[in-house]
C-alpha cells in the first residue's frame, strides 16, 4: 500500500499552461503514466495542452476547476500557478470539493495562506503545502516535481518539511536497498494544509510502511508536536523504527534561512530542542544529512 | 523586509493609531528647527537603525561613559548637542552583533509622561495559522527574560481571519493589559486598528515595546518595531519605498535582486544549494567536518543560468571565502541548468579558491558532462558526505 496517491489518482493541474507547469506534467507522465487528466487555464477553456516531449500527450484544458472536476473525475489538483494567484487557485480547488490539493508554488503571502487556512478547516479538502516538492508513491504516481529516477519500491515512508531533504532520504533509502512506499514533502512555509502528524498517522497506519524518516527544520514547534504525537501512539502500541534528520543546527537566531517558516525567534524553534524532543520520541537522528539512509539501517538491525 | 521605528509609526499613524509627533532627521544643523515644531518641553532623541536594544545601546567612538542611543532632552541646546553626539557614529547594542551600526538618522520625538508600561506584538501564530496578539503588563523590558522568568505574565489571543477583532478579543486584552477608564476605551479602539494595519500592509511582526498608559490616562504606541512580509512586498509599493539598503549587507543587496536566499555568515566556505533544507544541512555537514560555512545560499527551484551566475559571483566576492560548495539535487532545479551556470561564471570572474561540485538529481548525467567537458579545474564528488569531506580538506589543505 502507498498513503495518499496510487496508481488510480487522477490528476488536475492548475497553471498547467506555463513553462514550470509544463515540464513536470511531461515528467509525471513519463513517470509510470501517472493519471494527468486536465489542466486548468480560466481563459484556455476549450483547448488543448500537447507534451513538448511525447506528440501523442495531450490533455483537455478546462476554464474552472470545478469544470475541469466533473468533466475528468480528478481526486486531485497540482497547483502550479504563481505567488500572486496562488493562494486563489488553492481557494477555487476547495470550492470545487478536491479532496487532495498540492500547492507546489513558493512565495505566497502569509496572509493568503491564513485565509486559505480558515477556508480548509471547514472543507472537506485536503491540501500538501504550499512550498513543497509534492507527493510520490514509487512506480504508480508523482505529484509535484520529485524527480522520479531516484524512487524504488519499498518499504520506507519518507516526510519532510524540505524538498531537496526529501531526495536526499528517498535516494538514500533507495541505495541502502530499502525503497520508500510513499514520500511526502509538506512543505516550508510557517502556514501550510498538512503537517508532520497528519502524514506520521497515515504512515503508522499503512501496513506495507515498515519503517519512516522524518525531516524538520529550525522554526515553529511541529516537530515537537509529531515528537509527543509519536510517544502518545508508542503507549497505545503503534509504534515503527524510525530515522531523522533536523536542518539548521549552525543557522544564526533571528534570520530566516530561506523558507519562510525557517527562523529561530524568541529562543524558540532551535535544532538541539527539536533533535531532544525526536530522540525521547525514540527517533535516532542522524547528525549528518548524508547518512539518512545508513542510520535507518542501523535503526532496522536494532 | 525591516523598516525604521519613524516610518513604522507614521504607517500606524495613517491608521489611527495614537504616536507622539515627531521629525526624522539626518544631520544635526536640523535638530534645532524639527525640535521646534514639536510642543516640548520634553524631547526624545532616537537612534533609528534596525535593531532592538537601542536605549541600552553604547556608541563605539563615545566610549563606556556616555549616554545610550535613546536620549531625553530638556532643551533645544540638548536636543542639538545629543544629534551630534549620536548622528554618524556607530551603536552596538545587544541586537547588531560587535560591529554594531552606523546612526544616519535621528527621530526627534516630543517626549511623555509614563504612567504604565506595556507591551503588545502582533504576529502570525503557526500553530493555529492565524494572526495573534501577545500581550504582557511587563512593558518597556526584554520581552524573551520576561517570558523565560515569568510565563504566566504573557498572554496569547489568535484572532479568526473570518471576525477580525471582535469587541469580546478587545475587552479580553483590556483586561489582560489592567486597563480602565480611558486606557480601556483606546484600547478597545486601538486593537482593531493595529490588526488592520498588520493585515492590511501584510506584516509579519508588529510590535509596540513598550505601549504606554501616560499621566493623562490615555494610550500612546511609544517605541514601534515592524517588519513585513517578503513574500507579499509585490503589493505594497509605499512599503517597498521605505527600505533602508545602508542596513543591509552589500552581498545581500545584490542577491535580492536576482531573488536569491542570501545570508552572510563568518565561516570560509561558500555554499551555493538549491533548497532551503538542502542549504542549511550543507552548512551543517560543513560543520560536523570541522569548517565554518561561509553563506546560506538556495538559489531556489527555477533558477536561470543567468541567476546562477549571478550567485556564483556574489559568493566569489566575499574575501573571506577559501573554497566552494557546489551542492545540487535537481527536482524542478535541473542540474545541467547549475553547470552552465556556474562555467559562465568562472569563465568570466576567474576561480581563485578550491571548487567541489556534487550534482544529482533532474538532468544530472547532462550536468555532469559540461562539468568535466569544460576544463573547468573542478573536485567532483559523488554525494553530500563525500563532498563535504573534500572541500574542507581542499580549504585546510590549503591553509
Amino acid at each position: 500500500m502507498s498513503i495518499l496517491v496510487n496508481k488510480d489518482t487522477k490528476i488536475i493541474v492548475q497553471g498547467l499552461t506555463g513553462k514550470t507547469g509544463t515540464f513536470h506534467t511531461e515528467q509525471a507522465l513519463q513517470y509510470y503514466g501517472t493519471k494527468m487528466v486536465g489542466g486548468v487555464h480560466p481563459k484556455k477553456g476549450g483547448s488543448t495542452w500537447s507534451s513538448g516531449v511525447d506528440a501523442s500527450a495531450e490533455l483537455p484544458i478546462f476554464a474552472s476547476v470545478g469544470e475541469a472536476k466533473e468533466a475528468t473525475g480528478a481526486d486531485a489538483s497540482v497547483i502550479y500557478v504563481p505567488p500572486a494567484g496562488a493562494g486563489a487557485a488553492i481557494i477555487e480547488a476547495i470550492d470545487a470539493e478536491v479532496p487532495f490539493i498540492v500547492c507546489i508554488t513558493e512565495g505566497i503571502p502569509v496572509a493568503d495562506m491564513i485565509k486559505v487556512k480558515a477556508k480548509l478547516e471547514k472543507s472537506k479538502s485536503r491540501l500538501l503545502g504550499p512550498n513543497c516538492p509534492g507527493i510520490l508513491t514509487p512506480e504508480e504516481c508523482k505529484i509535484g516535481i520529485m524527480p522520479g529516477s531516484i524512487f524504488k519500491k519499498g518499504s520506507v515512508g519518507v516526510v519532510s518539511r524540505s524538498g531537496t531533504l526529501t531526495y536526499e532520504a528517498v535516494f538514500q533509502t533507495s541505495n541502502a536497498g530499502l525503497g520508500q512506499t510513499t514520500a511526502v514533502g509538506i512543505g516550508g512555509d510557517p502556514v501550510k494544509g498538512t503537517e508532520f502528524i497528519d502524514i506520521l498517522e497515515m504512515f503508522l497506519a499503512d501496513d506495507e510502511t515498515k519503517s519512516i524518516i522524518m525531516i524538520g527544520e529550525i522554526g515553529g514547534s511541529a516537530e515537537e508536536e509529531a515528537a509527543q504525537f509519536l510517544m502518545d501512539e508508542a503507549k497505545k502500541g503503534r509504534k515503527k523504527p524510525m530515522a531523522g534528520f533536523i536542518a539548521g543546527r549552525t543557522a544564526p537566531p533571528g534570520r530566516t534561512m530561506g523558507h519562510a517558516g525557517a527562523v529561530i525567534s524568541g529562543g524558540k524553534g532551535g535544532a538541539e530542542d527539536k533533535i531532544a524532543a525526536m530522540e525521547e520520541a525514540g527517533i535516532k537522528v542522524s547528525p549528518s544529512p548524508a547518512k539518512l539512509g545508513e542510520t535507518l539501517l542501523e535503526v532496522l538491525k536494532g | 523586509m525591516n523598516i525604521h521605528e519613524y516610518q513604522a509609526k507614521a504607517v500606524l499613524k495613517e491608521f489611527g493609531a495614537p504616536v507622539a509627533e515627531g521629525i526624522a532627521i539626518y544631520s544635526a544643523d536640523e535638530a534645532e528647527a524639527a525640535a521646534k515644531k514639536l510642543p516640548g518641553p520634553l524631547w526624545v532623541v532616537k537612534s533609528q537603525i534596525h535593531a532592538g536594544g537601542r536605549g541600552k545601546g553604547k556608541f563605539k567612538e563615545l566610549g563606556p561613559d556616555a549616554k545610550g542611543g535613546v536620549r531625553l532632552a530638556f532643551s533645544l541646546e540638548e536636543v542639538t548637542a545629543h544629534a551630534k553626539d549620536m548622528l554618524g557614529n556607530t551603536l552596538v547594542t545587544a541586537q547588531t552583533g560587535d560591529a554594531g551600526k552606523v546612526v544616519n538618522r535621528l527621530y526627534i520625538e516630543d517626549g511623555a509622561d509614563i504612567e504604565r508600561e506595556l507591551y503588545l506584538s502582533i504576529l502570525v501564530d503557526r500553530t493555529c495559522g492565524q494572526v495573534a496578539f501577545v500581550v504582557s503588563t511587563e512593558g518597556g523590558m526584554d520581552i524573551e527574560a520576561v517570558a523565560e522568568e515569568t510565563p504566566e505574565k504573557i498572554h496569547n489571543l489568535p484572532i479568526s481571519p473570518d471576525t477580525g477583532v471582535t469587541d469580546a478579543d478587545a475587552g479580553k486584552l483590556c483586561d489582560w493589559l489592567e486597563l480602565t477608564g480611558a486606557a480601556r476605551e483606546d484600547g478597545m479602539k486601538l486593537f482593531p486598528i493595529l490588526y488592520t494595519a498588520f493585515v492590511e500592509k501584510d506584516m509579519a511582526l508588529l510590535e509596540v515595546n513598550p505601549l504606554i498608559v501616560m499621566k493623562d490616562g490615555h494610550l500612546r504606541v511609544l517605541d514601534a518595531k515592524v517588519s513585513f512580509d517578503g513574500n507579499a512586498l509585490f503589493r505594497h509599493d509605499d512599503i517597498f519605498a521605505l527600505r533602508d539598503e545602508s542596513e543591509e549587507d552589500a552581498k545581500e543587496i545584490e542577491a535580492s535582486k536576482y531573488d536569491l536566499a542570501y545570508v552572510a555568515l563568518d565561516g570560509d566556505i561558500g555554499c551555493m544549494v538549491n533548497g532551503a533544507g538542502l542549504a542549511m544541512a550543507t552548512m551543517d555537514i560543513i560543520k560536523l567536518y570541522g569548517s565554518e560555512p561561509a553563506n546560506f545560499l538556495d538559489v531556489g527551484g527555477g533558477a536561470t543560468k543567468e541567476k546562477v551566475t549571478a550567485a556564483f559571483k556574489i559568493i566569489t566576492s566575499d574575501p573571506n571565502v577559501k573554497g566552494i560548495l557546489v551542492n545540487i539535487f535537481g527536482g524542478i532545479m535541473r542540474c545541467d541548468v547549475i553547470a552552465e551556470g556556474v562555467l559562465a561564471a568562472v569563465t568570466e570572474v576567474g576561480l581563485q579558491v578550491p571548487l567541489v561540485v556534487r550534482l544529482e538529481g533532474t538532468n544530472v548525467e547532462l550536468g555532469k558532462k559540461i562539468i568535466s567537458e569544460s576544463g573547468m579545474n573542478v573536485i567532483a564528488a559523488d554525494d553530500l558526505d563525500d563532498a563535504a569531506q573534500k572541500i574542507v580538506k581542499a580549504v585546510k589543505g590549503g591553509a
